[in-house]
């Protein structure tokens, strides 16, 4: 019997591992899907606790997610086109250009 | 019992390409897996009785998202493979672990759910996408037509980002003239 807390132990690796991700990686395209996954892990949760409490307020939530999540990557994906463009490379090192 | 089965079947299959995703140094690889676990986590909203989410997680993520990565990704030299310096993965993995221990563990405690009433309560004589759609526009109005707004800011955003005078390479003339004016300043 799959009970609400398998749901949320998946949710919660899920998200684990795309922390691992967001930690490790020094390419920013990598860092846009390790967000990506992150995001999917919350509307797993959502919709998990969604069924087992018997209310449909978290599966909207996670469409106003989906929604979010898809103007993050349209947006970011043009500032990261032109940051290539500009620079050569995605590199989040690249990005220190700030510093006096 | 095909509840459990399904749900460890795509819990194991999720897991591994998402884990490909994140480890893989290969961009084309980890994309393609990042599409490939986006499929299968459908599932669970299926599993879950959440068919409309699970259509539009198809739909959207799988193609909409991968396909604007995937032709976002002809700006950028996916075939080599990525170089990252990574000064200490000692620590990483350490707060990594540290974070997904402390997930769970909280995850794990009981959930106080005595108190809580559905304030939408699903009903079994209409389907999941009347129940979505009903509760959408009637109380979560206001931020539907919001979202809307946002995405299309988003669009006209991304549009203006990646296409503003493709032809000429503004990029190129910036860098010039910033090293212009470094020159000249020095």
């Amino acid at each position: 019997m799959i009970t609400l807390t398998h749901y949320l132990v998946l949710a919660a690796i899920l998200f684990s591992i795309a922390l691992v991700g967001i930690l490790r990686r020094k390419n920013l395209l990598m860092l846009f899907f390790a967000t990506e996954i992150a995001l999917n892990a919350v509307n797993i949760a959502f919709s998990a606790i969604s069924k087992y409490y018997g209310d449909l307020t978290g599966q909207l939530f996670a469409f106003f997610i989906v929604a979010i999540a898809a103007s993050e990557v349209a947006v970011g994906l043009g500032l990261l086109i032109i940051w290539y463009k500009r620079r050569g490379t995605i590199d989040l090192d690249s990005l220190q250009s700030m510093n006096g | 019992m095909v509840e459990a089965v399904a749900f460890y079947l795509f819990a194991a299959l999720t897991i591994a390409m998402f884990a490909i995703t994140v480890m893989s140094k290969n961009v084309l690889y980890s994309m393609s897996s990042l599409a490939a676990g986006m499929i299968f986590i459908s599932a669970f909203f299926f599993l879950l009785d959440a068919d409309f989410l699970g259509v539009v997680q198809i739909i959207v993520y799988s193609g909409a998202v991968m396909a604007l990565y995937a032709f976002g990704m002809m700006f950028f030299d996916a075939t080599k493979d990525v170089k990252e310096k990574n000064p200490s993965k000692k620590i990483v993995f350490f707060l990594s672990g540290m974070i997904a221990l402390l997930l769970v563990i909280i995850l794990l405690s009981p959930i106080i759910s005595e108190k809580v009433k559905a304030l939408y309560p699903m009903s079994e004589e209409v389907g999941n996408a009347e129940a979505v759609g009903v509760v959408l526009f009637t109380k979560y109005l206001v931020p539907f037509e919001v979202a809307a707004i946002m995405l299309l800011v988003a669009m006209i955003a991304g549009i203006i980002l990646a296409s503003k005078r493709m032809d000429e390479s503004i990029t190129l003339k910036i860098d010039q003239e910033i090293e212009k004016e470094q020159k000249g300043e020095l």
